[in-house]
C-alpha cells in the first residue's frame, strides 16, 4: 500500500502521485476517465488508493462531458482523465463544449515520454497544440519539480474569473519519475487576477439608468448559475425590487424561477414572444453573465434598437464584442448584483411607477398571445405535450429533478415546456451545440447526486452519438432516465430544410434505428417505448419509479416544428409564432441565408 | 446609419508583456487567426531574465471594437501580464530595424552607398560587388530606402517588425 494520499507535507513521491495529491488537495472526490499505455502509472497510483473515485466511461468524449454534469449541478470542478493520443483527441469535442460554455473542467492526458515528443510516437499527438484553441489554458509539464504546483495552478485558472476547461498534459516519464510535493501556494497568481468586484462608478451609472427606466428588462445568462446559487437569490430580489420582467437565455435557465409571474420565459431564437418583444422594446436593459449571442440577437442592427445597455460580465471580452453598450459592468455577477441591490436601495430618485405598470400591460398582452400554446389532439403525442406532462408529473412528484439534453428540436421544447425553479439544475449543451451531450452529462450529474432523479430528454438521433455510455449506466448502476422525443428525424435540421430549403429534406431522416427498447435491455436497462398519448402519464411515472436506468421511446408527431421562431438575419419583432405563419420565412434574405 | 466608429479602421501598436514560457507566441498568434484579426507585425524577445517577462510589440488594425476587442482577448490570456494600446495612450516611439543586401558593380554601388549615406543607414558587410546596410528607424523610413534600392542592386531584406515604447516617464 503506497502511502499517495496521506497529510501533504513536503515530500518526495512519484509524479502520479503527485497528481493524486494535488487532486485529493483540491477537494476532487471523482473523476471520470479512459486508461491507456500512457496514463498507466496514473492508474496504477490510482488502484491503491481509495480517496479518489474513478468512473469508467466507453469514450472520452463523454468523459468531458460527465465532467461537465458534475461541474454545472455541483458548481465544482470536473476532472477528467485519458490517454495520450487518441485519448485526448477523443476529449477535444468536449474541451470545446466547456469552453463555449464556461465549464470549469480539468483535464488530464497521457503523453509520450519528453525524450520522444515530437518523434511521431505511438499515441502520440501535438496535445498541447490541438487544445490550445479549445481550452482556457493547456500546460505541458516537462519537469516534475513543477507538477504539483501546474495542477494547483490549473485549478485556480479553471474555476477563476470566467470558468473553463484547461488541459494538463502529462508525460509518462514524468508520471513515473520521483519529485517534491508541494501544496497550493497562498500568493496570488503571477499574472492572471480576474475582476470579481465592480467599479463602484459603473454601478451608479447602471443604478441611475435602471431607476430611470420606464420599459426595463433584465436579461439573465449563465453567469450567473457559474456565479453560484447566491447569486441566483440575488437576481431574484433585485428583479422583484424593482419590479422589472426577467428573462433567461438556454444557459441562464433556474437563474430566476419559472414559476415567477415576473419571468418572460427565454428569449431568442425559440424564446417566447413575450421575451423577445420585450428585448425588443425596452429602453433600459440589463444584461447579466449573459453574452449577446447571436441566438439571442437575431439580426443586431435591428436588435432592441431604443434602448440604453447595460452589460454586467466577469470576462472583459464579452462587452462590446457583438452589442455596442453604454454602461459596462465588470464583475462576477454575484457581486454585481449585491453592489446593485446595495446601491438601488441608497439613490434617491424615485422609479417611474405609472410607466413601469404601463409596460407590464404591454407585456401581459403579449402573454395574451399564449406563444407556447400547442394542441393535442388524438392519439399522436405532441413532443411538446410529451416535456410538459413530464415537467408536470416530476413537479408534483417533488423529487430533485435535473435534466440533460442533447441538441435540436427536442432540446429547445425542453427549455419552453420544462420550468426550473432553481439554478443547476439543467444541463444543455449552449454554445457548441453538441449532439451526444445529454447522456454523458447525466451520468456526471447522477454521480454528483445519487438520489436525485436526472433525466436526459433526447432525440432518437442526437442520443446515438454517445449511446455506449449506457454501458457506463449499467456498471454504475446510475439510475438516469433517457427520454427520447422519437419523431424519427434530425429534427431541427429538417424544420430549416422545411423552413429555407424547399422541405428538400436531405440526409436528415433517422433511417434504420434501433429497436430502443431492445438497445436498452442489451444494456441491461429497461427499455419502454410509447405510441399513445393516452399512455403517456403512465409511462412517465413508470419510468421514474424504475429504481434503474431507462430508455423510454416517446413517439412524437413527426413534423412538429419548434415555435415560435425568430428565422435567422430577422429581428426580434419579426418572430413566426405558430405554422400558418411561414409565409414570412420566404423573406429571408441572403444574408440570413448564410446563418447558421 | 451606422456609426463612424463602426467603420473607420485605425492602426494600433499593441505592447504585451508576457511570461517567457512555451507556447506563448503561439498563443497570441492563434488567438488572432483564430478570430480574423490582422497582424502587420509581430516581435517578441525577453525582457525581464529575473522575472522571466518578454514582450511582445503587435501592430494590427481594425475598427476601434475589433482593436478593442483584440485588448480584451490578449488581456484575457493566462500567461499575459499587461496590455497597452501605445497607439491610444500617448505619443511613442516605433523602430524597426533592417538587414538590406545590396548587389552590384560600378555607378549602382555608389549611388547605393550615397543614398545609404543620405539614409544614415550603416554598412556592415561589404564585399567587392555587395553591401549589406543595417538601419534603424520607422516603417515608412525602412519602406521609403527600400523603395530607393529596389533599381540599384536590392537583393535580400530582412526586417524586424516593430518595437515600440512610450514616450515621457510612464512605463508599462
Amino acid at each position: 500500500m503506497s502511502a499517495t494520499l496521506q497529510t501533504a507535507e513536503t515530500r518526495t513521491m512519484t509524479g502520479a502521485e503527485i497528481v493524486l495529491q494535488a487532486l485529493k488537495d483540491n477537494g476532487v472526490e471523482v473523476i471520470f476517465g479512459y486508461p491507456g499505455g500512457a496514463v498507466l502509472p496514473l492508474y496504477d497510483a490510482l488502484f491503491q488508493q481509495n480517496a479518489i473515485r474513478h468512473i469508467l466511461v466507453r469514450h472520452e468524449q463523454a468523459a468531458v462531458h460527465a465532467a461537465e454534469g458534475y461541474a454545472r449541478s455541483t458548481g465544482k470542478v470536473g476532472v477528467v482523465l485519458v490517454t495520450s493520443g487518441p485519448g485526448a483527441t477523443n476529449a477535444v469535442t468536449g474541451l470545446v463544449d466547456a469552453l463555449m460554455d464556461s465549464i470549469p473542467v480539468i483535464c488530464l492526458t497521457g503523453q509520450v515520454p519528453t525524450h520522444l515528443i515530437g518523434n511521431d510516437a505511438f499515441q502520440e499527438a501535438d496535445t498541447t497544440g490541438i487544445t490550445r484553441p479549445a481550452t482556457k489554458h493547456n500546460y505541458l509539464v516537462k519537469d516534475i519539480r513543477k507538477l504539483a504546483s501546474t495542477v494547483h495552478e490549473a485549478f485556480y485558472v479553471s474555476k477563476s474569473g470566467r470558468p473553463g476547461p484547461v488541459v494538463i498534459d502529462l508525460p509518462k516519464d514524468i508520471l513515473i519519475g520521483k519529485g517534491p510535493y508541494s501544496e497550493a501556494p497562498q500568493a496570488p497568481h503571477r499574472s492572471y487576477r480576474p475582476q470579481t468586484e465592480p467599479d463602484a462608478a459603473s454601478i451608479r451609472a447602471a443604478v441611475r439608468l435602471l431607476k430611470g427606466a420606464k420599459r426595463p428588462v433584465v436579461y439573465a445568462g449563465g453567469g450567473v448559475i457559474n456565479s453560484g446559487p447566491e447569486a441566483a437569490r440575488l437576481l431574484g430580489d433585485f428583479v422583484r425590487m424593482a419590479n422589472m420582467p426577467c428573462t433567461n437565455t438556454l444557459m441562464g435557465l433556474g437563474a430566476f424561477p419559472s414559476e415567477d409571474p415576473q419571468f418572460l420565459g427565454m428569449l431568442g431564437m425559440h424564446g417566447t414572444y413575450e421575451a423577445n418583444l420585450a428585448m425588443h422594446g425596452c429602453d433600459v436593459m440589463l444584461n447579466i453573465g449573459a453574452r449577446f449571442d447571436d441566438r439571442v440577437t437575431g439580426r443586431l442592427n435591428a436588435f432592441s434598437p431604443n434602448s440604453k445597455k447595460i452589460h454586467a460580465d466577469i470576462d472583459p471580452s464579452s462587452i462590446n464584442k457583438n452589442v455596442k453598450v453604454d454602461v459596462a459592468v465588470v464583475g462576477d455577477a454575484g457581486a454585481v448584483l449585491k453592489a446593485l441591490i446595495e446601491c438601488w436601495q441608497a439613490e434617491e430618485q424615485p422609479q417611474d411607477k405609472p410607466a413601469i405598470a404601463a409596460w407590464w400591460r404591454a407585456i401581459d398582452g403579449w402573454r395574451g398571445k399564449g406563444c407556447l400554446q400547442y394542441r393535442q389532439e388524438g392519439s399522436i403525442i405532441k413532443p411538446q405535450h410529451a416535456v410538459k406532462r413530464l415537467y408536470e408529473i416530476t413537479r408534483e412528484m417533488g423529487r430533485e429533478t435535473f435534466i440533460t439534453t442533447e441538441v435540436g428540436q427536442h432540446q429547445m421544447w425542453a427549455a419552453q415546456y420544462f420550468g426550473f425553479q432553481k439554478p443547476n439544475r439543467w444541463m444543455t449543451s449552449g454554445g457548441l451545440g453538441t449532439m451526444g451531450y445529454g447522456l454523458p452529462a447525466a451520468m456526471g450529474v447522477q454521480i454528483a447526486h445519487p438520489d436525485a432523479l436526472v433525466i436526459d430528454i433526447a432525440g432518437e438521433a442526437s442520443i446515438l452519438m454517445n449511446i455506449q455510455e449506457m454501458g457506463t449506466l449499467a456498471q454504475y448502476r446510475l439510475p438516469v432516465k433517457v427520454f427520447i422525443l422519437n419523431n424519427e428525424y434530425m429534427g431541427m435540421v429538417r424544420q430549416w430544410q422545411e423552413l429555407l430549403h424547399g422541405s428538400r429534406y436531405s440526409e436528415s431522416y433517422s433511417e434504420a434505428l434501433p429497436d430502443f427498447v431492445r438497445l436498452a435491455e442489451a444494456f441491461h436497462a429497461r427499455g419502454m417505448r410509447v405510441t399513445e398519448a393516452g399512455q403517456l402519464d403512465d409511462a412517465i411515472r413508470e419510468m421514474i419509479a424504475h429504481p434503474g436506468p431507462v430508455i423510454a421511446d416517446i413517439a412524437v408527431a413527426k413534423d412538429e416544428n419548434c415555435f415560435p421562431m425568430i428565422p435567422s438575419g430577422a429581428a426580434h419583432n419579426e418572430m413566426i409564432l405558430a405554422p400558418g405563419q411561414e409565409g414570412g420565412v420566404a423573406g429571408v434574405t441572403d444574408e440570413g441565408m448564410v446563418l447558421v | 446609419m451606422p456609426d463612424l466608429a463602426e467603420i473607420t479602421q485605425r492602426n494600433a501598436t499593441i505592447a504585451v508583456l508576457v511570461e517567457n514560457e512555451a507556447g506563448i507566441l503561439a498563443r497570441v498568434v492563434g488567438l488572432f487567426s483564430g478570430r480574423g484579426y490582422n497582424i502587420e507585425s509581430l516581435t517578441v524577445a525577453p525582457v525581464d531574465a529575473d522575472r522571466r517577462l518578454s514582450r511582445i510589440t503587435i501592430v494590427t488594425s481594425g475598427t476601434d471594437m475589433v482593436i478593442e476587442q483584440i485588448k480584451a482577448q490578449l488581456d484575457r490570456l493566462v500567461p499575459v501580464h499587461k496590455v497597452s494600446d501605445l497607439t491610444l495612450e500617448g505619443p511613442h516611439l516605433a523602430r524597426e530595424l533592417a538587414l538590406i543586401k545590396i548587389v552590384g558593380k560600378g555607378e549602382a554601388r555608389m549611388e547605393a552607398l550615397r543614398l545609404a549615406d543620405a539614409f544614415r543607414a550603416r554598412v556592415v558587410d561589404a564585399t567587392i560587388e555587395s553591401f549589406v546596410f543595417e538601419m534603424t528607424g520607422s516603417g515608412d523610413k525602412l519602406d521609403a530606402f527600400i523603395a530607393l534600392m529596389r533599381p540599384i542592386g536590392l537583393t535580400e531584406i530582412s526586417r524586424t517588425g516593430v518595437v515600440a515604447i512610450a514616450r515621457g516617464s510612464r512605463g508599462l
